[in-house]
């Protein structure tokens, strides 16, 4: 019998595509869910499926979406749980924390003075990021006092109670690129640098991607990352990771990978990989 | 088969792939908006929506 993948979606983009030719190639039934069409009644099946994939573009939406199919029995991948957990900088630092796996330095403060005070014992430079939110939007890098007043200042006014939840990661030094590493399960199957003479080296952003040789020491905290944020069996993440002088930190977890730009430099088949730790998990 | 919509920014041809589907994102090569299929017969598009708070990873 062939395994219904319910597909949850928003726009479909080139990682869509893929992820659907692979499961085409398994002979998979997909179900299109459209998260702008989906409606939930509690108690009732919103779909006849076995499992879930997630590829929503917004976080609120995957992140209750997701509960709501879990909560029908679905096997969801990613789970409810990943999902608030990586959408969230703040709540994805704290797991880390609690699993001891190396981060940059953060600090936490709800108001503008006490963030300004936590900034100020960190040491200049900064950054300063909103919890939710991606693609490198809205992240400030503080130089000095009169930006960090004038920053928190703007949030407090102009942002949703959201900014106000101030979360300050000392700045990374980093050697002009970054990396990310993609993990199924617990297994970094594939990694890149990302390249960028701008402090912020997000490929939506322009940074440009190359093979990163996956040694030991990554495979080893890439893992570690996903089983902080996904439990002992880990999740379908992708870590971005710093090189320090200390050694690698973990700065963010993605839980809903983009992985267009990393196909050809790695050679893996990264939506292949997902496709089949997805049918994996389907119930039967 | 391909089939060609019409950009509702420029009015320019907007070709669609013969693998083209609904809530596909595509790229006006006229004008650069990004383009969400509608439906593919009739091949339709439309203004993909604007990126919100919560959007990407």
């Amino acid at each position: 019998m062939t395994v219904r993948v319910g597909f949850l979606h928003s726009l479909i983009r080139p990682e869509e595509k893929l992820l659907l030719a692979e499961f085409a190639q398994r002979k998979a039934t997909v179900e299109m869910i459209d998260d702008r069409a989906v409606q939930f009644t509690l108690g009732e099946p919103a779909a006849q499926v076995d499992v879930i994939v997630e590829r929503c573009l917004n976080h609120s939406r995957a992140l209750h979406a997701l509960r709501l199919f879990e909560s029908q029995g679905i096997p969801c991948v990613n789970s409810a749980a990943v999902a608030a957990t990586c959408g969230d900088k703040l709540m994805t630092s704290v797991a880390l924390a609690e699993h001891g796996v190396p981060q940059p330095e953060v600090r936490v403060a709800f108001t503008p003075e006490s963030a300004l005070v936590a900034i100020e014992a960190m040491g200049y430079p900064v950054v300063l990021k909103p919890a939710v939110g991606s693609w490198g939007r809205l992240l400030a890098k503080v130089n000095d006092r009169d930006a960090a007043e004038a920053l928190l200042e703007h949030k407090t006014v102009l942002g949703s109670y959201h900014h106000s939840i101030f979360y300050i990661q000392r700045y990374v030094d980093k050697p002009g690129r970054d990396i990310r590493a993609f993990v199924i399960g617990d297994e970094c199957i594939a990694a890149i640098y990302r390249d960028s003479p701008h402090w912020i080296t997000n490929t939506a952003r322009g940074g440009r991607a190359s093979v990163c040789p996956i040694t030991p020491e990554l495979a080893h905290l890439a893992a570690a990352g996903a089983r902080a944020v996904g439990g002992p069996k880990g999740a379908v993440v992708a870590l971005d990771i710093f090189e320090t002088p200390d050694g690698l930190v973990v700065n963010e977890i993605n839980y809903t990978m983009e992985y267009r730009n990393s196909i050809a430099p790695t050679g893996v088949n990264i939506p292949g990989r997902i496709a089949d730790y997805v049918l994996a998990r389907a119930r039967r | 088969m391909s089939a060609n919509a019409v950009c509702p920014v420029c009015d320019a041809t907007v070709p669609l792939t013969p693998d083209a589907m609904p809530s596909e994102l595509v790229r006006c090569r006229e004008c650069g908006s990004e383009l969400e299929v509608v439906t593919v017969a009739p091949p339709v598009v439309r203004e993909a929506p604007m990126e919100e708070e919560d959007w990407g990873q």
